[in-house]
């Protein structure tokens, strides 16, 4: 079934056969960036028209740990990045060592947000889950508060979701690794799988500084 | 057609300092009221650098710089989708309460 390095009929070269399947991930990633840009409307809107419980909700989470998290996801971006020269080079072992790291780097940025939503859990910020902003608040700043934090969450657990998808995806480009599959002249699952992680990196480098620094001052 | 163009490693090492330096900066921002100088600086300078991390990651990590020009087409308009979403929601919003 998989005829990989093969020339397929519809190509006239391998160049056009790798393009064409680096612009059909791209028109995917065009359908993702919608899909999240609903979630980013929603949060404008609200933080607009609630821009100081917004600011008081967001000193709630834990700066520390978002600032690692950025910096552990962009790192396993890079060590992505370098599977790719990799595979295009054909350093088949240091192909397998770097996505390896990228799956350790992936797994590590999930377990901080474990960390982090356990937090909030016993702090009960969670929406709907005995929630309670501030002892004292009003009703008006707890609703709000609530808004902030769905979207918190929504958010953050949209992107683990992705996240959870491309570990998955990371641990079947490593068996195939293993097996030696790829080559200069194949590597395009590789290309690909490449292209969705940096793509759920560029979603945090915007969730970082809406959602963790929007009043620190 | 194109070479299939190869990336070298010290190029991505650089993005990724640059990335470092861009996170840094954007968590020392936020403890900076810059607010008083003017109204929204704060979220502004924010989204700059986000921006400005995207790119990068875009153009170098995701090859956006040596893509086909079709593909840069494709990139280009999910932006500006999204751009069209956030635009003409928030232009409704904004103007509902003026009479």
């Amino acid at each position: 079934m998989h005829r990989t390095g093969e020339l397929f009929g519809q190509f006239e070269t391998m160049e056009q056969q790798r393009e064409s399947a680096s612009l059909g991930m791209w028109v995917f990633l065009s359908t993702e960036v919608l899909f999240f840009g609903g979630m980013f409307m929603t949060y404008t809107l609200n933080r607009s028209t609630y821009p100081d419980v917004f600011g008081e909700a967001s000193r709630s989470i834990n700066l520390t740990l978002g600032a690692v998290n950025t910096i552990v996801l962009i790192a396993s971006s890079l060590t992505m990045a370098m599977s790719v020269w990799a595979s295009q080079v054909g350093k088949k072992q240091l192909l397998t060592i770097f996505l390896i790291l990228t799956l350790i780097l992936g797994s590590v940025f999930l377990g901080i947000k474990g960390i982090e939503y356990h937090e909030k859990f016993v702090e009960h910020h969670v929406p709907g889950l005995n929630f309670s902003f501030e002892p004292g608040a009003s009703v008006a700043t707890n609703a709000h508060a609530q808004l902030f934090f769905s979207l918190y969450f929504a958010m953050t657990g949209l992107h683990a979701l992705h996240m959870i998808i491309g570990a998955g995806l990371l641990i079947w480009l490593i068996g195939q690794s293993l097996k030696g599959r790829f080559t200069p002249e194949y590597s395009t699952p590789v290309d690909l799988i490449g292209l969705y992680w940096h793509f759920v990196d560029i979603v945090w480098i915007f969730l970082f500084p809406l959602l963790y620094l929007i009043d620190r001052h | 057609m194109s070479e299939h163009h190869i990336v070298s490693p010290k190029i991505y090492i650089a993005i990724f300092v640059a990335l470092m330096v861009c996170t840094i900066l954007t968590v020392y921002a936020a403890t900076v009221d810059l607010n008083q100088y003017f109204s929204g600086l704060n979220i502004i300078v924010a989204l700059v650098i986000a921006t400005l991390k995207a790119s990068l990651v875009v153009l170098f990590f995701m090859h956006g710089k040596y893509s086909p020009k079709r593909t840069q087409l494709v990139i280009v308009c999910s932006v500006f989708w999204l751009a069209i979403m956030l635009f003409m929601t928030m232009s409704d919003y904004v103007t509902r309460l003026w009479s």
